[in-house]
């Protein structure tokens, strides 16, 4: 593959628009979009749009068009790039693409074009994979995300990081190679200290991706509770949709159901699953313990029974279930349409208050009734989270190098308390630079090359 | 009057003596030139060889069938294993050398081995035709046939010498320097730059008080460089420190104004490792005194060397500030210290093979490459004698990896990464370090060297598969010896460590940070017992391949992961000017480098990852 090759690919999604946008990149390719032109191109400046006639000849037009140019450097590929807008036909694009695939350019591959702005310079590797990241973004918090990546926020962090690294290991090295000479050592207590913040920071970093992985592929919420507590009626509330079989009949939902929607700019992924109560029935029995292990999995899970006036019981319930300390539940007391208003206050404060947990809502899945405060509170839990970092590791493969360097770091510190010698603790040390370099792609190999880019879609 | 030489070596310092030998035991007919054969293997600087990354350098040599450790255990005066409370990779062997006897010990190797011949006069030229040697040319006229050259030339091409405000000509104290090289390989159209270097003053030991100083005594017993059976050190001479103080600061600032290191005349660049005095006040303002170490020159005779006390200041500034250096007050010198400016060649002209890509048959070897030290030089040299011996019978060149010696390393950096000032070894600049130990250099590289044509290495061949075997059964005992609480803890305690409650395997005892494997068998006389049948050196490394077993195995791993990148060749005939993506400089660099795989090209400076992920998607990967 020639990085300066032209090529050219519909950058609009397939099928029948208003208009579609038609991308050519590579050197030649005005002079190549000129020929076909009614207008002469060359003679405009870098960034004009030119409204023209675009085919074989004058007699045989495709369609009038917009076209764009932009000379290199001063494009997305750095190279010399045509974007044509024309009429959003399929018949229309596949002609305009073809005239030019028979004049010699090739049809780019998934990514190819992001990839030449990533080997042209244009931005570092974890840009290019927000590229990827903004055009799939769905919800403002996955933009938001994908957009400060772009920026080179996060790259920039990890610079640094790994500049201090780099510091760091030179002060040791130094130490190994002069110790015959009068240098003065590196103290060790500020080597503790600079090692210490460095595994806190990137320890920040690899909490967020819990964060940064739901808001990129939907927070998890799973909808747990009793056989016939409103689960399904629950998740359709949610969904505005009637996905689940809803019935009066217990145990209707024998494995999980799931499905998207957004609140306030936030994906979020609900699961809903079997009911929870003993059974003889196999099916069934196997559909609860794929509820438990969803519960283990969700971000925040909504435990929904129905609202009873002994509360004791609704405790001791919620108890057997032994959820751990640290997940976070909202409990929700179902079916106040048939109870009476003035006890559901009540009993609500009383589950509070026994459980030990904030907050218990009642409501009503079937009426709708407080489904506005239920939203409230789950945007409010993301939200929270989501505040308190200003940098969210999303990517899979950054999460992996991180814990790799953390876990680096952490022998380094091992090695400082126990007295092993600094060569030694150096082996670690470059072991962490190094995959923080390879976040940054500083280190190359080509499969990491090859799996950032097969993720792109044709005509990025 | 001389038939054709397979090899002709021009000099005969580290690099020239060590080239000539490895050419010669490799079957070659040698001719050593050299401008005086009264100073062959002249030790310019310390009376030293070896200390921290060097002294791994030495064992190299010494595996690969070199000279160097032989002279140095024959010769040294005293022997100290550096770094011995750090991690194997930094024990660093450093040995106090009889500069004269030295010298002598090398004559006479050289002068053993029926292969060599030797000439006394200053080569002025090469004779080259189609850009291939076929010679040298002599001050007298005289043409010396060869297939191949080596030019060893250290510091003497065009050197300039300065104390102070005098300069002259030479290139060593009280030698001439060598003209007219420098300026037909400029016609032949090699590139060369100015390199700048400075030796201290030689001291009358007699008029300097030692018990004033500390003492600084050598190992007991000491070791050796040499893997063969080289005559231990018996009668050690002990070295002394001595330090600067704030009122010698202050005269040798009085002669700044003077000295040609600050006001210009030197041009060349000095080794930023290895200052001159006078740097280290300039530069380290706040430091209140600097170490001198009171090295002597040998066993009969009272001439001092002043380690650390390298500078080019005008001779009586010299002086001055040395008499109020405590146990200095009656000092009297020998000769002043002094700074030479000397041609060297950008290695980036070279192959891997020490070859010039300009002209064929021609190798360098040491400081003409822009390096400094008496090892860097000496190895040069013998791979420059190996890869010229390799050429005249056509066969392949010898190039050693970085996960496989120092040599390599330091080959790899000067081709790819060229140097703007001397080059000295670091520990550091070996990303491989904890495999290319001290302890294990004889088993790295002397099968190798029996493979590549080296002749006698049959009987150390022998001897290191021997030590492999040895290592095995060391450890099967240490895996079959069990060590009892009550052996154990009272040792446990004293060194600070979690005591046990039942029986260990004495291996897995020596996974214990500082607890060593000395004391595991002071404890059990068992074990002394069963290891007391190998020799030290076996037993040691026996130990370091079981205690570090971790890390090495981590860096094996790191080791593997680059080869990938090394396997991937690139063609000698790749027109790098058609990638338009590459940046400017690397079109550049790759072109006149012409790199044999990605994984060199990475280490080009001026190459940056990004060009390598383009050279990677070019050649579909």
């Amino acid at each position: 593959m020639k990085t300066q090759e032209p090529i050219i690919a519909l950058s609009t999604a397939d099928g029948a628009a208003a208009i579609h946008v038609i991308r050519l990149s590579g050197s030649g390719c005005i002079e190549i979009v000129d020929k076909y032109c009614s207008k002469s191109l060359s003679k405009f400046d870098s960034h004009s749009a030119v409204y023209c006639h675009l085919g074989e000849s004058q007699d045989q037009i495709i369609d009038e068009c917009v076209v764009t140019i932009f000379r290199s450097p001063k494009s997305y590929t750095k190279e010399d790039v045509v974007e044509i807008s024309c009429h959003g036909s399929p018949y229309i694009t596949q002609s305009i693409l073809s005239l030019f695939l028979r004049s010699g350019v090739r049809m780019a591959e998934a990514g190819e074009f992001t990839m030449r702005a990533y080997l042209n310079g244009q931005m570092d590797l974890t840009q290019a994979e927000a590229v990827a990241d903004l055009i799939a973004a769905r919800s403002k918090g996955q933009h938001h995300m994908a957009m400060s990546q772009l920026r080179g926020i996060f790259s920039a962090k990890i610079q640094d990081l790994r500049a201090q690294l780099i510091h760091f290991a030179s002060m040791i090295e130094l130490e190994n190679d002069f110790a015959e000479e009068d240098v003065e050592f590196a103290d060790r207590g500020e080597l503790k200290d600079l090692v210490a913040r460095m595994i806190n920071l990137i320890k920040e970093l690899t909490d967020s991706f819990r964060y940064g992985n739901a808001i990129k592929n939907g927070v998890p919420v799973a909808i747990v509770g009793p056989p016939n507590a409103g689960k399904s009626t629950l998740l359709n509330a949610l969904l505005q949709d009637d996905k689940a079989i809803v019935s009066a009949i217990a145990g209707t939902t024998r494995d999980y159901i799931e499905d998207s929607t957004q609140i306030d700019g936030i994906s979020f992924r609900f699961i809903d699953t079997a009911g929870i109560r003993q059974t003889d029935d196999e099916i069934e029995s196997q559909g609860i313990k794929r509820s438990y292990e969803q519960m283990a999995r969700a971000r925040l899970v909504l435990y929904i029974t129905e609202i009873r006036e002994d509360h004791q019981d609704i405790v001791r319930e919620i108890k057997e279930l032994k959820i751990s300390e640290d997940a976070e539940i909202v409990v929700l007391l179902n079916k106040i349409d048939t109870f009476h208003a003035c006890h559901a206050y009540d009993v609500e404060e009383a589950v509070s208050t026994l459980i030990g947990r904030q907050p218990v809502l009642s409501l009503s899945a079937k009426s709708e009734l407080h489904m506005d405060k239920l939203k409230e509170i789950l945007v409010q839990r993301i939200k929270g989270s989501i505040d308190n970092h200003d940098i969210v590791v999303s990517n899979a493969r950054h999460q992996q190098e991180l814990l790799q360097a953390g876990s680096s770091l952490k022998a380094v510190i091992e090695g400082l308390n126990s007295g092993i010698p600094t060569d030694l603790i150096a082996i670690d040390l470059r072991h962490a630079t190094a995959h923080l370099g390879s976040i940054m792609g500083e280190v190359t190999t080509d499969d990491l090359l090859e799996n950032i880019f097969r993720n792109f879609c044709i005509g990025k | 009057m001389f038939p054709t030489y397979d090899v002709i070596v021009v000099g005969a310092g580290h690099a020239g003596c060590e080239a000539a030998a490895a050419a010669a035991n490799m079957g070659c007919r040698v001719m050593l030139a050299t401008m005086n054969m009264q100073t062959i293997a002249q030790m310019s600087c310390n009376p030293a060889m070896g200390g921290i990354a060097k002294g791994q350098i030495v064992r190299e040599i010494d595996a690969m069938g070199g000279y160097s450790g032989i002279v140095t255990d024959e010769t040294m005066i005293q022997f100290r294993m550096l770094n011995r409370s750090k991690g194997p990779a930094m024990w660093s062997p450093r040995a106090q050398s009889d500069r004269n006897l030295f010298a002598r010990k090398w004559r006479n190797l050289l002068e053993e081995h029926p292969l060599i011949d030797f000439w006394q006069e200053m080569v002025t030229g090469l004779i080259v035709h189609d850009d291939r040697v076929s010679g040298v040319r002599t001050g007298l006229g005289l043409e010396i046939p060869s297939e191949t050259v080596v030019l060893t030339n250290g510091t003497f091409l065009n050197g300039l010498i300065h104390i102070g405000e005098k300069q002259f000509g030479g290139g060593r104290a009280g030698e001439r320097a060598a003209r007219g090289i420098t300026e037909q390989l400029m016609e032949l159209g090699f590139e060369h730059g100015r390199m700048k270097t400075g030796t201290p003053p030689r001291l009358d030991g007699r008029t300097i008080d030692m018990e004033q100083l500390e003492v600084q005594p050598g190992d007991d017993p000491a070791a050796k460089f040499s893997f063969t059976d080289t005559t231990p050190l018996e009668d050690q001479i002990p070295c002394h420190v001595a330090y600067t103080n704030p009122k010698v600061h202050d005269l040798l600032k009085e002669g700044f104004d003077r000295s040609p290191m600050f006001n210009g005349r030197i041009r060349g660049l000095g080794p930023r490792y290895c200052p001159s005095i006078e740097d280290k006040i300039d530069r380290f303002a706040d430091r209140d005194r600097h170490q001198l170490f009171v090295e002597p020159e040998g066993r009969d005779t009272c001439e001092i060397y002043l380690n650390g006390f390298s500078s080019s200041l005008p001779e009586e500034v010299q002086y001055e500030a040395l008499k109020s250096v405590p146990g200095f007050e009656n000092v009297k010198m020998f000769r002043p210290g002094y700074a030479i400016e000397y041609d060297y060649f950008p290695p980036t002209q070279l192959s891997s093979s020490l070859e010039t890509k300009v002209v064929k048959g021609l190798f360098f070897a040491g400081q003409i490459n822009g390096t400094t030290g008496y090892e860097e030089a000496a190895c040069q040299g013998l791979m420059a004698g190996i890869n010229a011996a390799r050429r005249v019978k056509d066969e392949e060149s010898i190039v050693l990896l970085r996960s496989e010696a120092y040599i390599g390393v330091l080959i790899d950096d000067l081709i790819n990464k060229g140097t703007d000032e001397p080059y000295r070894m670091f520990t550091s600049r070996a990303e491989f370090r904890i495999l290319l130990r001290q302890d294990n250099a004889d088993i790295r590289l002397t099968q190798l060297a029996a493979d590549i044509g080296m002749q006698h290495m049959d009987e150390r061949v022998v001897r290191v598969r021997q030590k492999q075997e040895d290592i095995k059964e060391i450890f099967r005992i240490l895996e079959r010896q069990s060590l009892v609480p009550e052996e154990l803890n009272p040792l446990l305690q004293h060194l600070g460590s979690t005591e046990v409650k039942q029986s260990l395997k004495a291996h897995k005892v020596l996974l214990r940070p500082n607890l060593h494997l000395r004391e595991l068998r002071s404890i059990s006389e068992s074990l002394n017992q069963q290891l007391s049948a190998f020799d030290t050196e076996t037993v040691e490394e026996a130990e370091i391949q079981l205690k570090y077993e971790g890390y090495i195995r981590k860096e094996q791993e790191m080791v593997d992961k680059m080869t990938r990148l090394e396997e991937v060749r690139l063609s000698d005939q790749l027109d790098y000017h058609q990638f338009g993506a590459l940046s400017a400089e690397a079109r550049e660099k790759l072109t006149s480098i012409r790199p044999s795989t990605i994984g060199q090209a990475s280490r080009i400076s001026g190459v940056s990852p990004s060009d390598i992920s383009i050279l990677l998607v070019h050649l579909g990967r």
